[in-house]
């Protein structure tokens, strides 16, 4: 197998390679065989007289010690990966209303209210008044408020409730799976998963569900949250992939996922006084700030900033061996990196207390003072930029143009210039009329298991071509992005005659004299609410459910325990939901049978598992088209 | 006599078999002090993969053993139940056997500068990977019985296919 279509990633390993320096394709390779049990779900350690396993042939054991069967391994584990990545979520939402308090009492001048519409919006929404108070007060409600969101209450989740529609409120409450705390469900999970709780691998399976749906409101949260602090995006021309570092400046690369951290490097590296250093340093191109995985998103939304690389090849930016600092905050940050940057001059730098790596210099960043904490990490970055061996730098030439920044209030607005007074109209005739087929929202990581960026870039070639309209977030974004498929060029490459017509149409609205890009980019994995918050208004115009619009999802390459999370939530709002690797739950008949069909019934999305891109993109057509048949559209 | 065998599509790569080997020729046997022994404790048989297919590949003590023809200190000898083995004080480190060996199941112990092989747990009845594996897919099988067993697998399924 390749280890990734993407030239300027081949270009990169291939210099490590001849270097003898190893990276994630060789630490799998080593790996391979992985366990099978593993692979199935069909190993327990959740107790000490575990480990269990469970054959799956005839003749092995047919329970653990304690009696529980493969169906309640299997769901345990689904389970238990449900909560660790709504724990992530809710770690993240949690920083950003921490912070988002602290700025309305006084507490955190650089985290000012940027967005004080976006903070009318979401106050007006969950309930908070607005008339005649100034900000402070209100964001201070607002963030009193999403706090509230994450022990356990009397009533369900604020960031749920507000956000879904009527028939997903209905559904959620007769199947029992409406979430009241984030940071309660993820412990309920833990408990009814440990030792003798539940042995209903169904009713675990619900449990799931409901943690899912936190971990949907901690995602949506925190994204009305970092647009309140940083604004929300609007559209952007900037550049991909690892051409965007720049022989003569000083490299920083932001990794991670929050912007907190991020938005304020991304602020400070552009003051005089920090560029004069750079330059006093001997960098004539001053510093060149280059975004990689989710931060790399945010900052491309918000700042404009280009995109090194996503998730899977985030060692590649190191091995250019132009980077003088990779400054990280949490998630899908590699270990290595810290024996890869050991290998150049560069610098690795951890930055928050729960996210620490042996050999990396530790800069901790504190909301009270975050600009003085990142000009540290600059200045840091400017002194190793000394350091830099110019022989062994490697930049690719690679980088492709990427139209960036479709938050929903960027989608609506682009509408409203083709009908003001009705947005949403354009978008539903068009749907109607079949000139849009559907909506596939592509979302999820990259992973060393595929052969890098091949299911994403055969996928959106099968669906563009059927007039599928093309949404993305987290690092699908960033294959998209690399790869030239968020251009107007793409568009006319690849768009059908109707999906071309249409973003044709809006793009010349909005002034963009050719078409609107073939890919919708709405942020960061966390911004996947982003996405739900244009189906759910698509639903609520056209007086229907979820489960009956033309909208799909895909992650046709995905990693992280927060990628499963966001599956398992799309599939209770109701989107059939592609997996493109397959997760570890074969090994239980019920559960494999509950994912991909029993949920249809009950919540009327489901998971459609299938490793072939170009198979998936026909499963998913075939989807549409059954849906856009329920609403008595042509097919 | 008995052979282990292996049946590739029961094996789930789970690489109990390499641990299940490696304890065995621990000083202590157990694994948790030979997870701490120092240097650690080496296998002898190694789970191989494609994406097709995994299995262990293990040393099939074979009657005109290529290791044995060409080990030129004395060191590999064939014992008394019929097992390829060494007299460690014997190996000179030439890997001459190494070379050799058509399955790759003949390593080199890097500390002792000796070369390592399957000596088939030869005080044990059942051999410490077949008794780790837990899906059956290593087996103690007589050699004479495996191809009885295959054949009758195959008038089985002829009757199935009639039937």
């Amino acid at each position: 197998m390749e280890k990734s279509i993407d030239r300027a990633t081949c270009s990169v390993l291939r210099n490590a390679e001849k270097s003898g320096i190893r990276t994630v394709w060789e630490r799998y390779s080593a790996q391979l065989p992985q366990c099978g049990f593993g692979e199935t779900g069909l190993c327990c350690r959740h107790c000490m007289q575990g480990p269990c396993r469970i054959s799956p042939f005839e003749d092995g054991p047919r329970e653990g010690v304690c009696g529980a069967t493969a169906d309640v391994m299997v769901a345990r584990g689904i389970s238990r990966a449900v909560a660790a990545g709504t724990a992530s979520h809710g770690g993240h939402a949690k920083h950003m209303a921490r912070t988002l308090l602290r700025s309305a009492m006084g507490e955190a001048p650089d985290y000012p209210i940027k967005d004080e519409a976006k903070l009318q919006a979401v106050a007006a929404r969950i309930g908070v008044s607005v008339d005649g108070r100034d900000a402070a007060a209100i964001a201070g409600d607002v963030a009193r408020k999403a706090l509230a969101d994450f022990s356990e209450k009397d009533s369900p989740l604020t960031w749920a409730a507000t956000t879904v529609t009527k028939g997903r409120v209905d559904t959620f409450l007769k199947f029992g799976v409406v979430p009241t705390g984030i940071d309660s469900a993820v412990s309920e999970s833990m408990h009814r998963t440990t030792y003798g709780v539940d042995a209903d691998p169904v009713n675990i399976l619900l449990g799931a569900i409901q943690c899912a749906l936190a971990d949907y409101s901690a995602c949506h949260m925190a994204t009305d949250l970092a647009d309140i602090l940083f604004g929300t995006p609007s559209p952007v021309v900037t550049k991909a992939n690892l051409g965007v570092l720049k022989r003569n400046a000083v490299n920083i690369a932001l990794h991670g996922h929050n912007p907190l951290l991020s938005d304020i490097v991304a602020q400070v590296s552009g003051e005089p006084d920090m560029t004069e250093k750079a330059k006093a340093a001997g960098a004539p191109e001053g510093i060149n700030v280059v975004g990689v995985c989710c931060t790399g998103n945010e900052v491309m939304m918000r700042h404009k900033i280009p995109m090194a690389t996503s998730s899977v090849s985030q060692e590649t930016v190191l091995l250019t061996g132009a980077v003088d600092a990779m400054v990280v905050d949490y998630q899908c940050i590699m270990p290595s990196l810290a024996n890869i940057a050991e290998c150049y001059h560069t610098k690795l730098i951890t930055t928050m207390p729960i996210a620490k790596i042996p050999k990396a210099l530790h800069i901790e960043f504190h909301e009270d003072d975050a600009k003085e904490s990142a000009r540290r990490i600059i200045e840091a970055a400017i002194e190793a930029y000394g350091k830099r061996d110019r022989d062994r730098v490697h930049i690719p030439d690679e980088s492709s143009t990427a139209f960036a920044g479709f938050s929903t209030e960027a989608i609506v607005g682009a509408l409203s210039l083709v009908n003001r007074e009705d947005p949403l109209k354009p978008l539903i005739d068009n749907i109607v009329a079949g000139n849009i087929y559907g909506v596939c929202l592509f979302a999820g990581c990259n992973t060393v298991k595929v052969t890098q960026d091949a299911n994403y870039t055969a996928m959106i070639k099968e669906l563009a071509k059927k007039n599928v309209l093309i949404l993305a977030t987290g690092c699908a974004s960033g294959a998209f992005a690399r790869h030239g498929f968020m251009t107007p060029e793409a568009t006319e490459q690849y768009a059908g005659p109707g999906l071309k017509a249409v973003l044709t149409a809006v793009g010349q609205a909005a002034g963009l004299g050719g078409p609107l890009p073939l890919v919708l980019h709405m942020g960061s994995c966390v911004d996947n609410s982003r996405a739900a918050d244009v189906a759910v208004a698509l639903a609520n115009k056209l007086g229907v459910d979820l489960p009956m619009l033309p909208v799909v999802a895909s992650a046709p390459e995905p990693v992280t325990e927060k990628a499963i999370a966001i599956g398992t939530w799309a599939v209770a709002a109701g989107l059939p939901t592609h997996l493109g690797v397959i997760p570890p739950v074969l090994g239980s008949k019920v559960v494999t049978e509950v994912l991909t069909s029993t949920a249809k019934d009950l919540f009327g999305g489901y998971f459609i598992v299938e490793p072939d891109p170009v198979k998936a993109a026909e499963k998913l057509i075939t989807v549409l088209g059954e849906r856009r048949r329920g609403l008595g559209l042509s097919a | 006599m008995k052979q282990v065998f292996v049946i590739p599509e029961r094996c789930m790569g789970c690489r109990s078999c390499e641990i299940g080997c490696a304890v065995q020729h621990s000083k202590e046997k157990t694994l948790f002090s030979a997870v701490l022994q120092s240097p650690p404790p080496m296998k002898r048989l190694f789970v191989e993969s494609t994406d097709a297919i995994r299995m262990p590949i293990i040393c099939r003590h074979c009657e005109d053993a290529p290791c044995l023809r060409a080990c030129i200190s004395g060191c590999l000898y064939r014992d008394e139940k019929g097992f390829v083995r060494r007299r460690k004080e014997r190996c000179i480190g030439c890997w001459t056997c190494i070379m050799v060996c058509p399955f790759g199941v003949v390593t080199r112990d890097r500390e002792k500068h000796i070369a390592v092989k399957c000596d088939r747990c030869h005080k044990l009845d059942t051999p410490a990977c077949v008794a780790a594996c837990p899906t059956g897919a290593l087996v103690l099988v007589d050699i004479d019985d495996m191809p009885k067993e295959t054949r009758q697998r195959l008038v089985l399924a002829g009757q199935k296919g009639v039937g």
